[in-house]
C-alpha cells in the first residue's frame, strides 16, 4: 500500500457560464519517503491537485469525483475539523513565497511554538526546545536568539527554512512543496532544494515537489508525473522520463531544458499554448501542438499506458492495444 | 503639527479678513477717529506676521476673544460646554467600537451566512440613515410614543472641579442613551462594514492560508492571525472615527439640545459669531491632532515592522 | 476555424456585448439591486418633472388655505384624500413638498459631486502627472483636509459664505453656497485615487512611448490615465452623491442649508419637527423616509458597482 494514492480525482470549478473542468481523471500514487515531482504549465492543474490533498482547495472550487487516501484511508471526504487534524501533522505544506507565508505580527519562535502544540502534547517548555532543535536543523544560525525574531527580519531563503521548520514541526508523512523555490534568487534556490532533499531522507518523508522547473526535478525526484491542461501526460522514474521521453508534451518540455556541455545551437520549445480550460479540444488535449499529431488524436482522448518504464498518454504508444 | 499650523492660520484668516471685527464691537455710529483708535488698541494695524503670531500666542493660552453673540469671554464658553461633548463622545465611542468591531469580525469570517448578510443589510442602512433622522426617530420613539427617556439636555449634572458630569446621576445615565446611540450608530456601520472588508482580504493572504496548512484551528486563525493583521487599518479608521464624532456631534448635540461645543458652534454659524467659531476650530484640530499621536503610537505597539531600531537584518544566507 | 464558428454564434454590435457583460450579469442576479436601480430611477424622474407630478402646488401662496394646515394623512380618521400624505403647518400639501425637496436635494446633491469630481479628478491628475510641488502642494492640502470630516468642513465654508454674502442675497445665493460647501468638502478622495491611478499609468511603457513621439501631455491624460480612474470615480461618484444628499439635508436641518422658501428634504424635516411633540408626526415622518428611501437607494447601487467592478473582493 502506498502512502498516498489518487484514484480518478476530478476538480470542478462552477461558473456562470458551466462547469470548468480543472482536474480530469487523475490518478497516481506517492510511496513513503518518496520524491514525487510534478511538472507542467502554469495553468496545468498542478498546483489545484496538491490544494486538493491538503483539502484547501479555494471555493467554489470543488473535488468532483474520486478519492484521495493517505495511508489507505479516504481523507478527502473528512469532515473539516478531522481533516484540520492531519493537515500540519501528517501532511505539512510549503508555498511558493516564503515572504508571505508568514504572519508578519508574530516572531517565529511563536508560530513554531503553536504549530508543535496543536499537534502534540509538548509543553510550552518542550515546544520551545523543540523550536530550537528544528531551526538549527533547517540551518538557522544561533536558533536560539533568533526565536524572538519577526519575519521582516529575516532573508527571503531564510524565512524559507523557517516556512520548511514549521512543515516539518509534527513530523509529517509527507510534505506538499507548491513551488517552494520559484520566488528565491537562484543561487539560494539550489540550496533550499538540498536542505528539502536532505530533511526528507532523514526524517523519511515523501514530498509531492510541484514546479514548473524540470531542472530542479531532475536534480531531486524520484519519480516526475508531467500534467497538461488538467491531465498527466506522463509519469514514471524520473530518469527514464529525463532521458526517454515517450510523450510528445514531455519531448518538447525535455527540449526546453538547458543542460550544461550539450552543443546546441539554441534551446526548442513548444509550439503554441495550452488550452483555456474553456476551450480544451475533442480528443487529445495537445494536439494543436502535437508535432506528432494524426487522425486519431482528433477524435479519441488517450488514456494512460506503460510504455516500456514510464507511462504515457499518447496514442503514438497505444498502437498495440487497439481494443476500439 | 502641519495640520495645526494650517487650521490656526484659517480660523485666523477668519478672526480678521471675514467680516471687520470693528464693526462688530463698536457699532455703526462710531467716527473714524474712534475706529482708527480700536484698530490700533486690537492691533489690526500691525504687519500680517505679527497679528498671526499674536492670535497663534493668545490661541496657545486659550484665549480667543469675546463672543459677539453672548459677550462672554470665548474661553469661558467652550470650557463650560467641553465636558458634556466629551462625555457624548466617549460614550459613543465605545459603544460604536465595542459592537462594530465583533459584528464586522462575524460577517468576515461567515460571510455567506444568512445572518452576516442580514447584518450587512442592517449596517447599510445604518450607513443611510443621516444622524439626524436617527435621533429624531428615537425621540418619536422612546420619548413620544414611549415616554421613557428624556429627549432633550444632560440630566442632573455634577461638579467635579470644572469638569462637570453626567455619570454620576441616574437622569444623567438615562439622558445620554438615545443621544450615544444616535452619535454611534452610523460611525459603528462604518466600522463594521470597514472591519469587514479588511477581514475578507486579510483571509485571502498566503499566510492565513499557510496556517490552515499547518492545521491551526479556526479560532486561532480567525482571531490570533486574521484579525491582529486587520487592526493598522482599524486603528486608523477608528482614530478618524473619534474625530468625526466631535464633528457629528453637532448635529447630535442640536437634535437633544445637549449642551455641548457642538450646539454652541452651530449657534455661532447662525449668528456669524466668529470668535466662537475660531477657537471651535482651533480646538477641533488639536483634538484631531492628538488623535492622530495616539494613532501612530498604536501602530508601533500592534506592528512590529514600524519598530525600526529592532529591524536590523541579521543573517544573510549562509 | 474554431475562430470563426464562435464570431458567427455570438451576434455582434455594442448591445448585445453590454447585455453579455459581467456587469449587467450581476445587476440582473440581484434583485435588490434593481428595486434600487427603480427607485433611484423614480426619484430623478420625479424631480425633473415635479411640476407636472406634484398634485398641488406648495409654493403658490394663493393656494394655500390655513384651515387645511395640519391635516393628518388620508387614511386617518381626519385625513382627506386631497391631501394623501397630509399637510403641515402652513396647509401644504406634504406630497407635493416631498416631490419639490426631493427636487433640491437632488440637484444640490449633484451638482456637489460633479464639483468634487472635476475639481478632485483635475487635481489628481495633475499631481500625479506633473509632480513636483504641485503634487506637494495638492497632496498635503488633501492630507490636511481628509483629517478633518467633511460636515465639519462644509460647516465652515457655509459660515464663512454667510459672513460675506450681503444678508439680502442669502437665501438666493444659499444653493450655490452648499454645492460649493459640499463639493469643496468632497474632493481629496476623488484626488487621491486619480493620483494613484496616474502615477501607475504614467510609469507604464506605453505612456512613454507616448510621451517620445510627442503626444500632447494633456492629450496622453485624457486618452490613457483618465479612463482608468473611471470605474473607482463612478463608485466613489455614486457613493459620494448619497453622502452628499445627507450632508445637504444635515446642513439644511442644522438651518444651515436652504432657506424654507425652497425646502430640502433636509428643512422639511427640521420644520417638521418643531410639531414632533404636538402629534402631528406625519410632517416630519414623510420627508425623513423620503429621505432614507432615497439614501438607501443611491447606496445600495454604490455598493453593488463597488463589487460588480472589483471582483477581487467578491
Amino acid at each position: 500500500m502506498a502512502l498516498l494514492e489518487v484514484e480518478n480525482l476530478r476538480v470542478e470549478f462552477p461558473t456562470r457560464r458551466g462547469t470548468l473542468l480543472a482536474i480530469d481523471d487523475v490518478s497516481f500514487q506517492i510511496e513513503e519517503g518518496e520524491v514525487l515531482g510534478v511538472v507542467g504549465e502554469s495553468g496545468a492543474g498542478k498546483s489545484l491537485t496538491g490544494a486538493s490533498i491538503i483539502g484547501l482547495l479555494e471555493p467554489p472550487g470543488r473535488i468532483a469525483a474520486g478519492q484521495i487516501r493517505l495511508e489507505g484511508e479516504r481523507i478527502d471526504n473528512l469532515p473539516y475539523d478531522e481533516l484540520r487534524r492531519i493537515r500540519g501533522k501528517k501532511i505539512g505544506a510549503i508555498f511558493q513565497d516564503p515572504l508571505t507565508s508568514l504572519n508578519p505580527l508574530y516572531t517565529i519562535g511563536r508560530q513554531l511554538v503553536e504549530t508543535i502544540r496543536v499537534h502534540t502534547d509538548d509543553t510550552e517548555a518542550q515546544a520551545r526546545d523543540r523550536t530550537v532543535q528544528l531551526l538549527t536543523e533547517v540551518g538557522i544560525p544561533a536558533a536560539e536568539r533568533r526565536l524572538g525574531s519577526y519575519p521582516h527580519e529575516f532573508s527571503g531563503g531564510m524565512r524559507q527554512r523557517v516556512v520548511i521548520a514549521l512543515a516539518l514541526c509534527a513530523n509529517p508523512k509527507l510534505i506538499v512543496a507548491d513551488e517552494p523555490t520559484t520566488a528565491l534568487d537562484v543561487s539560494i534556490q539550489a540550496q533550499i532544494i538540498a536542505l528539502l532533499k536532505k530533511l526528507c531522507r532523514d526524517h523519511k518523508t515523501a514530498i509531492m515537489l510541484i514546479t514548473h522547473d524540470m531542472g530542479v526535478i531532475a536534480e531531486t525526484a524520484d519519480r516526475v508525473a508531467v500534467m497538461y491542461a488538467g491531465r498527466i501526460a506522463e509519469i514514471g522514474p524520473v530518469k527514464q522520463v529525463v532521458k526517454h521521453p515517450k510523450h510528445p508534451y514531455t519531448i518538447g518540455l525535455m527540449g526546453a531544458i538547458p543542460i550544461v556541455g550539450r552543443d546546441i545551437e539554441r534551446l526548442t520549445q513548444i509550439e503554441g499554448s495550452m488550452p483555456r480550460l474553456t476551450n480544451i479540444p475533442d480528443g487529445c488535449s495537445f494536439n494543436p501542438r502535437c508535432p506528432k499529431v494524426f487522425d486519431r488524436c482528433y477524435v479519441e482522448r488517450p488514456d494512460l499506458v506503460p510504455t516500456g518504464e514510464t507511462t504515457a498518454a499518447c496514442w503514438l504508444h497505444a498502437k498495440e492495444k487497439t481494443g476500439v | 503639527m502641519a495640520v495645526m499650523v494650517v487650521v490656526a492660520f484659517v480660523a485666523f484668516l477668519m478672526f480678521n479678513f471675514v467680516g471687520d471685527p470693528v464693526d462688530n464691537m463698536v457699532g455703526q455710529e462710531a467716527s473714524y477717529a474712534d475706529r482708527e483708535a480700536m484698530r490700533d488698541r486690537l492691533g489690526l494695524n500691525d504687519p500680517f506676521l505679527v497679528q498671526f503670531t499674536r492670535f497663534a500666542g493668545n490661541a496657545v493660552q486659550g484665549e480667543f476673544g469675546i463672543s459677539y453673540r453672548l459677550q462672554r469671554p470665548v474661553a469661558d464658553l467652550i470650557s463650560e460646554r467641553m465636558p458634556a461633548t466629551l462625555e457624548l463622545v466617549m460614550a459613543s465611542a465605545i459603544l460604536a467600537i465595542l459592537i462594530g468591531i465583533p459584528l464586522g469580525v462575524y460577517t468576515g469570517i461567515r460571510r455567506d451566512a444568512l445572518s452576516s448578510r442580514l447584518v450587512l443589510m442592517f449596517s447599510l442602512v445604518g450607513v443611510s440613515l443621516p444622524t439626524f433622522v436617527i435621533g429624531i426617530l428615537l425621540i418619536y420613539v422612546f420619548a413620544v410614543i414611549l415616554g421613557v427617556l428624556p429627549s432633550f439636555g444632560r440630566g442632573e449634572a455634577v461638579q467635579l472641579g470644572w469638569w462637570s458630569t453626567g455619570f454620576l446621576t441616574v437622569s444623567g445615565w438615562k439622558a445620554i442613551i438615545l443621544p450615544s446611540i444616535t452619535l454611534a450608530l452610523f460611525q459603528m456601520t462604518l466600522i463594521l462594514r470597514l472591519v469587514r472588508s479588511e477581514m475578507l482580504e486579510v483571509m485571502r493572504t498566503d499566510y492565513i492560508k499557510f496556517a490552515r496548512a499547518r492545521g491551526l484551528s479556526d479560532r486561532t486563525i480567525n482571531f490570533g492571525h486574521a484579525f491582529k493583521n486587520t487592526l493598522v487599518p482599524v486603528i486608523t479608521i477608528i482614530g478618524l472615527n473619534v474625530g468625526s464624532l466631535i464633528a457629528f456631534s453637532i448635529i447630535t448635540e442640536t437634535v437633544f439640545q445637549w449642551p455641548g461645543m457642538g450646539f454652541l458652534f452651530i449657534q455661532a454659524v447662525g449668528f456669524a459669531d466668529v470668535p466662537v467659531m475660531a477657537a471651535y476650530l482651533v480646538l477641533v484640530a488639536l483634538v484631531f491632532v492628538g488623535i492622530n499621536l495616539l494613532v501612530d503610537i498604536l501602530y508601533f505597539v500592534v506592528d512590529p515592522r514600524l519598530r525600526v531600531d529592532r529591524s536590523v537584518a541579521m543573517g544573510g544566507d549562509e | 476555424m474554431l475562430d470563426e464558428k464562435t464570431a458567427a454564434k455570438a451576434p455582434s454590435g455594442f448591445v448585445h456585448r453590454f447585455m453579455d457583460s459581467d456587469l449587467v450579469y450581476s445587476f440582473l442576479r440581484s434583485p435588490v439591486v434593481v428595486i434600487s436601480f427603480i427607485i433611484t430611477a423614480l426619484y430623478f424622474l420625479s424631480a425633473a418633472f415635479a411640476p407636472w407630478i406634484a398634485p398641488h402646488n406648495p409654493f403658490d401662496p394663493a393656494s394655500l388655505d390655513l384651515m387645511e394646515a395640519f391635516t393628518p394623512p388620508a387614511w386617518t380618521a381626519d385625513g382627506s384624500m386631497k391631501f394623501i400624505l397630509g399637510t403641515d403647518d402652513q396647509g401644504r400639501d406634504i406630497l407635493s413638498t416631498l416631490i419639490f425637496g426631493s427636487r433640491i436635494s437632488l440637484i444640490v446633491g449633484f451638482s456637489a459631486v460633479l464639483f468634487s469630481v472635476v475639481l478632485g479628478v483635475g487635481l489628481g491628475l495633475l499631481a500625479g502627472y506633473a509632480g513636483g510641488w504641485a503634487e506637494t502642494i495638492v497632496m498635503r492640502f488633501a492630507d490636511v483636509q481628509l483629517t478633518i470630516p467633511a460636515i465639519l468642513v462644509a460647516l465652515m465654508i457655509d459660515g464663512i459664505a454667510r459672513i460675506i454674502v450681503p444678508v439680502e442675497l442669502r437665501d438666493e445665493m444659499s444653493i450655490y453656497v452648499l454645492i460649493l460647501a459640499i463639493g469643496v468638502s468632497d474632493w481629496p478622495r476623488y484626488a487621491r485615487v486619480t493620483r494613484g491611478a496616474t502615477l501607475v499609468e504614467r510609469n507604464k511603457e506605453y505612456v512613454s512611448a507616448a510621451r517620445v513621439i510627442g503626444v500632447h501631455p494633456i492629450k496622453i491624460m485624457f486618452q490613457h490615465v483618465l479612463p482608468n480612474v473611471m470605474g473607482p470615480v463612478l463608485v466613489m461618484g455614486t457613493i459620494g452623491l448619497a453622502l452628499a444628499i445627507i450632508t445637504e439635508a444635515t446642513l439644511s436641518f442644522l438651518g444651515v442649508g436652504v432657506p424654507p422658501t425652497q425646502p430640502s428634504l433636509g428643512t422639511l424635516i427640521r420644520v417638521g419637527n418643531n410639531f414632533l411633540f404636538s402629534g402631528e408626526w406625519w410632517i416630519t415622518l414623510f420627508p425623513s423616509l423620503a429621505l432614507v428611501i432615497l439614501v438607501l437607494a443611491v447606496n445600495l447601487l454604490g455598493d453593488w458597482l463597488r463589487d460588480a467592478l472589483n471582483p477581487r473582493l467578491r
